[in-house]
């Protein structure tokens, strides 16, 4: 072996250390979020997603502000514009972008300020099941994972109850709710929120379990915290990953639900109020003369529900740890 | 495998007995009280006593529980307050519509899905693969009943390719036997009387197959590629077996158990999606019965709809457990 082959040899394995040493350096414990949301980043479904409801918020909270007419006003009606009895409901106009309601409303304006309410009913119904079932998943989970045998005696009759919650379709539980509450837009979003307890519930407690069998919550426990303390701070904010996934995903179906409602007149019944799922079933005796006035509120739902499906489920494909490399 | 059945059915006692606590406790906060889910709203004071006499409302409620009780198991679930008829009369008229329509549905769902699920996994990254997983996400975004109205607008009122409503032409004067129209006209031998309730299923079937459709192409998908990355496959295939023999007996068998899970969870949906399709094509099943009890405030309706759904619900996941064991004989054991 020559003198220079030696000392390309060792300068190759200087530059192999200085690479692990930079390596090293590099590898400051990225989290699983942030490993996550890099992925995310990647993705374009999470991209398309993500812009889509950036928009929508926009809209949403913005809108009103800057809508051209009043969401009540009934400004067709007033100029003479749109007679729905004679089946007169003019379309687009360069005064208004999206032509009349049924009652001479300006669609567009009413479909702005929709937006809002969509966003109101998707958000409230998802914190209430998300509320709802994280408190009888938590205990169920906690109950199970970290409980001795009554433990598991709690978890049972817990997950007895959620199992006939799965049993009951939504649309019958709102209608139930309905018929106790009278309907409105506070049924709507009680009767959609509930539906998804039983999911959101069997999410954390199975994702709970799981973590309770971890190391560190056997190191937490054999240090001698207390297990109350172990569940809350060391269990729980590790088991939340799929649930936050599952909400995104539930705002989609929350929003689609909402209309369903709707058209079955659960909804709320105060039509001054625009939202997308209102409009669509209050669209239906004019299809055969406009038809358009179904088409944007639904294709407004659509777009909206596929931005949360889309985010949603590129978010639980970066936080998948089978899917990691 | 009998001594499975049992027990299954055993389970099933506490779940019902929950489920008739819940009815009652339901009946008992409705506004007005029970007695308005006999007489409606519009029911005079008098008759309110009465009915509250007659009903027993006075004694003790675990009396009045056990009253209850006895109504359910003997399937008296009163009168419909909007067409004045037994509630248990009118949904077992009304009962085959919607189990044909379903049926249809589901049919659709896993005719289509499971194959194109196989074969998104099969060719994953590709451009079937994309067009399925794409279609299958806006699938679900998609209102049931304004998919209803599209098919509607396009199908039937603008190309007349399909009925836009009803079960059947009326003016076929089919005979009826068992309420299933298009049985009926198979065992009558009325062939056009079957093929017209068949060709009048088609768009509410189609409609209504929409999520589960699209919930089983995912599933069945995700699944079916799992299973592809199993040792046992690689083993299949290196021993030469063909691809026909692998894809039936080593991918799709193991691929099928959350498939056949989630068909179960799907006939809740599925039936709530029937309240939806057939108001829409005004087909005369249990769901435009119900969607029109909801405006009358048809209360005993409303508690029959849900004592058949749940029940309904139990058997069918019932029926998936046992297909399970039939798919996977180790599920058995346990």
């Amino acid at each position: 072996m020559s003198m220079t082959e030696r000392a390309r040899r060792k300068a190759e394995k200087l530059d192999r250390l200085g690479e692990l040493a930079a390596a090293r350096d590099d590898e400051r414990g990225v989290s699983l979020w942030q490993e996550a949301f890099r992925r995310l980043r990647r993705n374009p479904a999470a991209i398309v997603g993500a812009v889509i409801l950036g928009i929508f918020l926009v809209v949403a909270v913005l809108g009103p502000f800057f809508v051209p007419y009043g969401p009540t006003d009934t400004i067709g009606i007033r100029e003479g514009l749109v007679k729905s009895g004679q089946g007169i409901i003019p379309g687009p106009s360069a005064d208004h972008w999206l032509g009349f309601d049924h009652q001479g409303r300006d669609e567009f304006s009413r479909l702005v300020v929709g937006a809002r309410q969509t966003l109101l009913v998707g958000v409230v119904s998802t914190l209430i099941g998300l509320a709802v079932g994280a408190v009888i998943g938590g205990v169920a989970g906690a109950a199970a994972g970290l409980g001795g045998r009554w433990g598991r005696w709690v978890d049972g009759i817990l997950m007895r109850v959620i199992d006939m919650m799965l049993a009951l379709p939504s649309l019958l539980l709102a209608v139930s709710i309905a018929a106790l509450l009278g309907a409105g837009l506070d049924t709507v979003m009680i009767a959609v929120g509930l539906v998804s307890v039983p999911v959101f519930a069997r999410l954390l407690r199975g994702s709970m379990i799981a973590q309770s069998s971890s190391d560190y919550v056997l190191a937490a426990i054999s240090l001698g915290v207390r297990r109350s303390k172990v569940a809350l701070s060391h269990v729980l904010p590790n088991s939340l990953a799929p649930v936050i996934v599952q909400a995104t995903l539930t705002l989609a179906t929350a929003i689609i639900e909402a209309a369903a409602l709707s058209f079955l007149g659960l909804g709320n019944p105060d039509t001054a109020v625009p939202e997308w799922g209102v409009m669509l079933a209050d669209a239906q005796p004019y299809l055969g003369i406009r038809p358009a006035l179904a088409i944007y509120p639904a294709v407004a739902i659509i777009v909206t529900a596929l931005g949360f499906t889309l985010l949603g489920e590129a978010m639980r494909e970066a936080l998948d740890p089978k899917l990691r490399k | 495998m009998f001594r499975f059945i049992v027990r299954r059915l055993l389970q099933l006692v506490p779940a019902l007995f929950g489920l008739s606590v819940l009815l009652f406790i339901w009946l008992h906060k409705l506004p007005g009280g029970p007695e308005s889910a006999i007489l409606g709203e519009r029911a005079t004071p008098e008759m309110r006593a009465a009915i509250r006499e007659n009903l027993g409302l006075d004694e003790p409620i675990l009396v009045q529980y056990g009253r209850f009780m006895r109504r359910l198991i003997r399937l008296d679930l009163g009168t419909s307050i909007s067409t004045k008829r037994e509630v248990t009369t009118e949904f077992l008229e009304r009962f085959p519509g919607t189990v044909e329509l379903a049926l249809t549905a589901m049919l659709i769902a896993v005719a289509l899905g499971i194959p194109l699920g196989y074969l998104a996994a099969r060719r994953r990254g590709r451009f079937l693969d994309h067009v399925s997983v794409a279609g299958s996400l806006v699938g679900v975004c998609v209102p049931v009943f304004f998919l209803a109205y599209v098919l509607k607008a396009i199908f039937a009122e603008h190309l007349h390719l399909f009925p836009s409503s009803g079960r059947q032409d009326p003016t076929i004067n089919a005979t009826r036997v068992t309420n299933f129209f298009v049985l009926d006209g198979l065992l009558t031998r009325e062939w056009d009387a079957a093929a017209d309730a068949l060709w009048h299923l088609v768009l509410p079937g189609l409609a209504l197959a929409s999520i589960p459709l699209a919930v089983i192409v995912r599933i069945t998908r995700a699944s079916v590629l799992e299973v592809l990355g199993e040792d046992y496959i690689r083993t299949a295939e290196a021993k030469g077996l063909t691809e026909r023999v692998v894809r039936n007996r080593h991918v799709l068998r193991n691929a099928m158990l959350p498939v056949s899970t989630t068909i179960g969870l799907l006939t809740g949906g599925l039936l709530s999606g029937a309240v939806l399709t057939e108001t829409v094509f005004a087909f005369s099943g249990i769901g435009a019965f119900v969607a029109d009890s909801i405006s009358h405030r048809d209360y005993p309706v409303l508690m029959g709809f849900i004592m058949i759904i749940a029940v309904i619900f139990v058997l069918v996941n019932l029926i998936v457990d046992i297909s399970y064991s039939l798919i996977d004989p180790r599920v058995r054991v346990r």
